[in-house]
């Protein structure tokens, strides 16, 4: 460690202009552009794909199994933009008296509720409790061992 | 007419851990200085019990003992980062930001009709609020004093709801200055509120009433411009405030768009010692420093990157040499090719009075005469550059600094910056 800790205060790297702008070279000897000019330079960032709005998402890692039929497993990473207002349908992250939790946010009858995805969790009705949307899953990473 | 925005994040350490900690939320939370040494941000509720702004850990360690109060190690690293995210948010939804402190910015309100503006920042105060989980205060008026009032007034007065707008000349104004006392306006101390009440000058609006040539003549040009601005006149600008402050801001445009690293590093090396000088001419010590970049926003055909980096100094210190070491190292990880900086510079943050001899006891600890060395050097150095011309004497490349040892055992994970601390969801 080096005198004091470095602190990183932005987690985004910079946007690449798209499509990345270098000079166009010219293709064979015909003169023509080649079809596959527009991507040349041009690397595919993650980023760009997965985060829509840096300032307003965050990674969780996840543990437990009340999720896995929703597709989100022990050590998946969430990725969670709190820019969206939530809808029924949606993935949440809740905080549920004081502690965050991961639920898919329904409307049954005319009671909204919490549901995990494994039917031994019984449905939280959003009645009387103390409860708010932290905000909302875009995306589950899930990582094979390889 | 020109409008500025002050937006204020509300007890901004502990709101941080909040975000990610919510059974703190309601409870009385504080954070300690590096080394766990004494409160430096408190909640709401951690003041409603008498604690201070500077209490001594060890005094209170019977209340977290007994569960009572929380106090958690200061995490730089999740403030600067959620510092960093509260300001893009705002850049996406005005006109421009300055920031001022690492949870203070100043935000332009320009183009707005004047019907439009309470909406406005109350849309500010709701995304910041939304999109970061940090809650904002949201203070609007013509002048930067007049929007530290207004600030503080949408904070300490339950009806505003976090956010007020203030037209010069309304009755509201008026009488939000007859009630706001002198010691609360910006850039007036304890023995100026003094030397004002002896002429009748009591409240802010007594002082906006004064003849501001008498206020030069008696006082000073500094306090003319606060009486100005107190009528809706601007006439100060982001670096001209000379109250001893609980942060040193000192930046400006490179006078050019450039590129180059060394420019860049000479620009931020001044701002550096500049910002050093004026700590130790108001005899405070720093804990933590901010460096920043700015690209040009007017300039949409260029790519854009305003990065900062927060840096915490192994111990509060006023000394160029580990200032200038942090602000060098902070740059060179900031610092990317190919972009066109505007602008950059570096904020002290974090101050703490250099008297309190107490603090030496609980911080990183440093030898008497490591310290008096340093001590004797700056007070040369400072000597110099008085009499024969600012500059006269500078620090060159700064050495890298030795390797420290922080305590930090209540520090929470570092949610945001690194991937092997990410919150944990159960689910």
């Amino acid at each position: 460690m080096t005198m004091a800790n470095l602190i990183p205060a932005h987690p985004a790297p910079p946007a690449l202009a798209l499509p990345y702008p270098l000079a166009l070279g010219r293709a064979g000897l015909s003169g023509f552009p080649s079809p596959a000019q527009d991507y040349e330079g041009r690397t595919l960032d993650l980023n760009e794909r997965f985060v829509k709005r840096p300032a307003a998402t965050f990674f969780l890692t996840v543990t437990g199994d009340s999720m896995e039929p929703l597709g989100i497993h022990e050590g998946d990473t969430l990725v969670v933009d709190r820019s969206v207002d939530s809808r029924p349908g949606h993935i949440i992250v809740a905080m549920v008296d004081g502690e965050i939790t991961v639920k898919r946010y329904e409307l049954r009858g005319e009671v909204y509720c919490l549901c995990s995805g494994n039917p031994r969790y019984a449905p939280i009705p959003l009645v009387d409790m103390e409860c708010q949307v932290w905000g909302v899953v875009r995306s589950v990473i899930h990582e094979f061992a390889v | 007419m020109t409008m500025i925005g002050l937006v204020d994040c509300n007890s901004f350490y502990v709101s941080c851990e909040r975000v990610f900690q919510p059974r703190f939320l309601g409870l009385p939370v504080g954070v300690m200085s590096n080394n766990d040494g004494c409160v430096i941000a408190l909640s709401n509720e951690l003041k409603a019990l008498g604690i201070k702004m500077g209490t001594p850990a060890f005094e209170i360690q019977h209340l977290v003992r007994q569960g009572r109060i929380h106090l958690l190690s200061s995490n730089y690293e999740l403030y600067g980062d959620m510092s960093a995210r509260v300001q893009e948010v705002l850049e996406e939804y005005s006109a421009g930001v300055e920031p001022y402190s690492i949870d203070e910015m100043f935000v332009r309100f320009d183009g707005f009709a004047k019907d439009q503006r309470l909406k406005h920042a109350r849309q500010l105060h709701r995304k910041v609020r939304q999109f970061t989980g940090i809650p904002v205060c949201v203070g609007v008026a013509p002048t930067r004093t007049l929007a530290k009032l207004a600030n503080r007034a949408a904070k300490k007065i339950p009806t505003y709801q976090g956010v007020c707008v203030l037209h010069p000349d309304s009755r509201e104004t008026q009488v939000l200055l007859k009630k706001i006392e002198l010691g609360d306006v910006w850039g007036v101390g304890r023995r100026l509120v003094e030397r004002l009440a002896v002429i009748g000058i009591k409240s802010a609006w007594d002082l906006a009433q004064a003849d501001p040539k008498r206020i030069r003549r008696q006082f000073s040009v500094t306090l003319e411009r606060t009486t100005l601005e107190l009528r809706g006149i601007p006439c100060i600008e982001m670096n001209d405030f000379h109250e001893p402050r609980q942060r040193i801001m000192t930046s400006r445009s490179f006078g050019k768009l450039t590129g180059d690293m060394s420019e860049i590093r000479e620009a931020i090396r001044q701002h550096g010692q500049r910002g050093a000088e004026k700590l130790r001419s108001q005899n405070s010590l720093a804990r933590a420093v901010l460096v920043f970049l700015k690209t040009n926003p007017f300039r949409q055909d260029l790519p854009q990157y305003s990065p900062s980096l927060i840096l915490e100094l192994p111990r509060p210190t006023n000394d160029s040499r580990a200032i200038l070491s942090a602000t060098g190292q902070a740059l060179q990880r900031i610092y990317r090719k190919g972009y066109l900086y505007q602008k950059g510079g570096v904020m002290l943050l974090d101050l703490i009075d250099a008297g309190r001899q107490q603090l030496s006891l609980f911080d990183t600890p440093q030898s008497d005469a490591d310290r008096q060395r340093s001590e004797k050097l700056m007070g040369v150095m400072d000597e110099l550059n008085r009499r024969m011309g600012r500059s006269t004497v500078t620090l060159g490349r700064p050495s890298p600094g030795a390797a420290w040892h922080l305590r930090c055992a209540n520090r929470s994970a570092r949610y945001t910056t690194r991937w092997d601390e990410l919150p944990i969801v159960r689910v």
